[in-house]
Parts: structure tokens; C-alpha cells; sequence
């Protein structure tokens, strides 16, 4: 399936949920979808006979700047048709249901993109940081974090 | 070292070899150094062609030790997490004197290319633990890192046993009196 059909079915399906589809960039072809209806479509994603999305190739939070993202890289492994999925979160309280249940791959990416990003995934089994120390404050990624000058007693500046 | 030259003509003597004490031992001490094992990035990888058969690291009797308690001196092969050296400090503690710290490749000795922007990498272990020879590269080739150990080597068979301390102040005053600055424990390898 190219990406504009699933946009059609999508959109057919779940409505407003679907924003907009975006295929003129140098990048692939994404769906905007709207955050609160994430778990919905991605089951529907994987479950439709039509989509088969049974890979979740990546999920990485993103820094807009005046927003705070998460893009969803989903792969067909039997359909061997792909799609980009992304969801714009309010920067001040970026919250978005997890997709752990859909695919188990998310349990590790989500809490990544909340280690570097701050995005607080609900009914997350265990959404604590896994890269950074959990005394790390802070979200490392995000475009206006500022290098701390001390960690632990260590200097960290040069 | 006096005691090779001797051990090389042994019977022009009259078959006794007059050696001193400290540079057999010091001889034995750095001919057979295990290391504890601490591959932390890509400098590990060069680290493990050569232990491979082309370089054949144990040929310098250096045998991998997993356990900081068996472990004469610590290689330090790679980025210095915030979160790592911690870690790095609790195992070099744990390490029975006499010990040494080789670091190995730049991130470790000063952070590397994360030196501006790495918000979590320590910029270079001699932060936390007293560092005895510095191998410069990125990752430094197998020759450079020989180098560095022979470096080890010299310095351990230069070390006072005996009377360490007297020995020491002694040194100290000559270099005070030749107006030398020398910083202890530093030796660093000149990598080209």
C-alpha cells in the first residue's frame, strides 16, 4: 500500500483522528495523528488485514521547538509496505498514551524518549530513565537543556 | 638495568651474579602485570585485535583479569560516562597496591570529541583516578598502545621497594636542586 491509500483508510475510518498527510518533504511520507487517539489507530494499524503493521522499526521523541513530538516508524513485515506516524504534543505537558501494548519494542523506546525528552507515556508498565543515571535531571535532548556544571561531585564542563 | 648486562655473562665472574634486590624484583613485577579488564567503547575494539593472535598482547605477560582483587593495573579503553565513573572509581579502590591506571585513547584521557558538548561524559578519567600513562589516538593503533605499556614497564621497573619513602625525598631534593618540575606518576607516550 502507498502511503496516501493508508492515509485514505485511515482517514475513512477514524476521522478527525487523522490530520493531515504529509508527502512532499525529502523525507518519507507521514501522518499526523492526533495524540489522543494513538492507541486506537495504532491497534488498528497492526490488527487491519488491509495494514498488517507488525514491526514498530522506531519510535524517538522529537524537540520542534515549540513543541514536543513522537514519530512512529512502522514497517509491514508480511505486506512489506511502511508508513511514519507522528503526534505534536504541547511542550508544556507532553503526554501521550503508550503503545507498549501494541508492540513490546515501545516498553524501552518510550522510556527513552522520556529519559531524553520528557514525554511522559501513561499507563507505561515502568516509564523510568534508561540511559542517563535516574538522578539525572533534566531532559538532555531538548533544544534549551543546559549542560549541568557539576554531577555527583564530578565537574563536567571541560 | 645493571642486572641483564650481568645475567648475559654470567660466568666472567667467577659464576657469581651480583644484582641488586629491588631490580629482580621490580624485573619480575613488570614482566607480569595482569590487568583488569575495562573496555567501554570503541577504543575496546582496538583493544581486542590486540589481544588477538596478530598482536598478541600476553606476550608481554599481561594476563585479562575480571576481578579488580587479581588486577596490577586498570586499562581504561574508551568514553567516560558521568554515570560510569563512579563505577571506575569504586573498582580502582578495590585494586591491591601497587597498582596503575593506563587510559587509553582520547575520550579517556580528556574526553575526546565529547569534550564541548558531552553533557554526560567526564572529560578524562584522570578526573577520578590517578592516571600513570596516557595513550593518545582515537583509538590509538595496537602499536601506540604497546608503546604506552612499555612506558608502564619502565616506570615500574624505576619504582622504589625498599625504603620507598627515603627514596622518594631523596629524588625529590636532586630534582629541586637541578630546578626540574616533575610531576609524579606522569609519563606520556608520543604517538606519531
Amino acid at each position: 500500500m502507498q502511503a496516501n491509500e493508508i492515509y485514505e483508510k485511515l482517514k475513512a475510518e477514524y476521522g478527525d483522528a487523522i490530520m493531515e498527510l504529509v508527502s512532499d518533504e525529502a523525507t518519507e511520507a507521514w501522518i499526523r495523528i492526533s495524540p489522543d487517539k494513538i492507541l486506537e489507530v495504532c491497534l488498528g494499524l497492526r490488527d487491519d488485514k488491509g495494514f498488517k503493521f507488525d514491526y514498530l522499526a522506531n519510535l524517538s521523541g522529537m524537540d520542534y521547538k515549540d513543541s514536543i513530538g513522537v514519530v512512529y516508524h512502522l514497517y509491514s513485515v508480511e505486506l512489506k509496505h511502511r508508513i511514519t506516524l507522528k503526534a505534536i504534543l504541547d511542550r508544556e505537558n507532553p503526554t501521550i498514551h503508550t503503545v507498549e501494548r501494541v508492540w513490546k519494542t515501545a516498553n524501552w523506546h518510550e522510556r527513552e524518549a522520556f529519559d531524553m525528552f520528557g514525554i511522559i507515556f501513561e499507563n507505561h508498565p515502568n516509564l523510568i530513565r534508561i540511559l542517563s543515571p535516574y538522578d539525572w535531571e533534566g531532559y538532555p535532548l531538548r533544544k534549551d537543556y543546559v549542560t549541568p556544571q557539576e554531577y555527583n561531585g564530578f565537574k563536567v564542563p571541560y | 638495568m645493571g642486572l641483564l648486562n650481568k645475567l648475559d655473562n654470567p660466568y666472567n665472574a667467577g659464576g657469581i651474579v651480583l644484582g641488586v634486590a629491588e631490580d629482580v624484583l621490580n624485573w619480575g613485577r613488570s614482566k607480569s602485570d595482569w590487568y583488569l579488564q575495562f573496555g567501554l567503547a570503541c577504543c575496546a575494539i582496538e583493544f581486542m585485535a590486540l589481544n588477538a593472535s596478530h598482536y598478541d598482547f600476553m606476550r608481554f605477560g599481561c594476563i585479562p583479569r575480571t576481578s579488580p582483587r587479581q588486577a596490577d593495573f586498570i586499562i581504561v579503553s574508551g568514553t567516560v560516562t558521568l554515570k560510569m565513573a563512579e563505577r571506575i572509581k569504586r573498582l580502582y579502590e578495590q585494586m591491591a597496591e601497587p597498582k596503575y591506571v593506563i587510559s587509553m585513547g582520547s575520550c579517556a584521557n580528556c574526553g575526546g570529541p565529547y569534550w564541548e558538548h558531552g553533557y554526560h561524559v567526564l572529560k578524562g578519567v584522570d578526573r577520578v583516578i590517578p592516571v600513570d600513562v596516557y595513550v593518545p589516538g582515537c583509538p590509538p593503533r595496537p602499536e601506540a598502545f604497546f608503546e604506552g605499556m612499555m612506558k608502564l614497564q619502565e616506570k615500574i621497573k624505576m619504582q622504589a621497594i625498599f625504603r620507598k619513602r627515603e627514596k622518594i625525598a631523596e629524588e625529590d631534593a636532586k630534582n629541586a636542586a637541578e630546578g626540574k618540575i616533575v610531576v609524579p606518576g606522569l609519563v606520556e607516550v608520543d604517538n606519531h
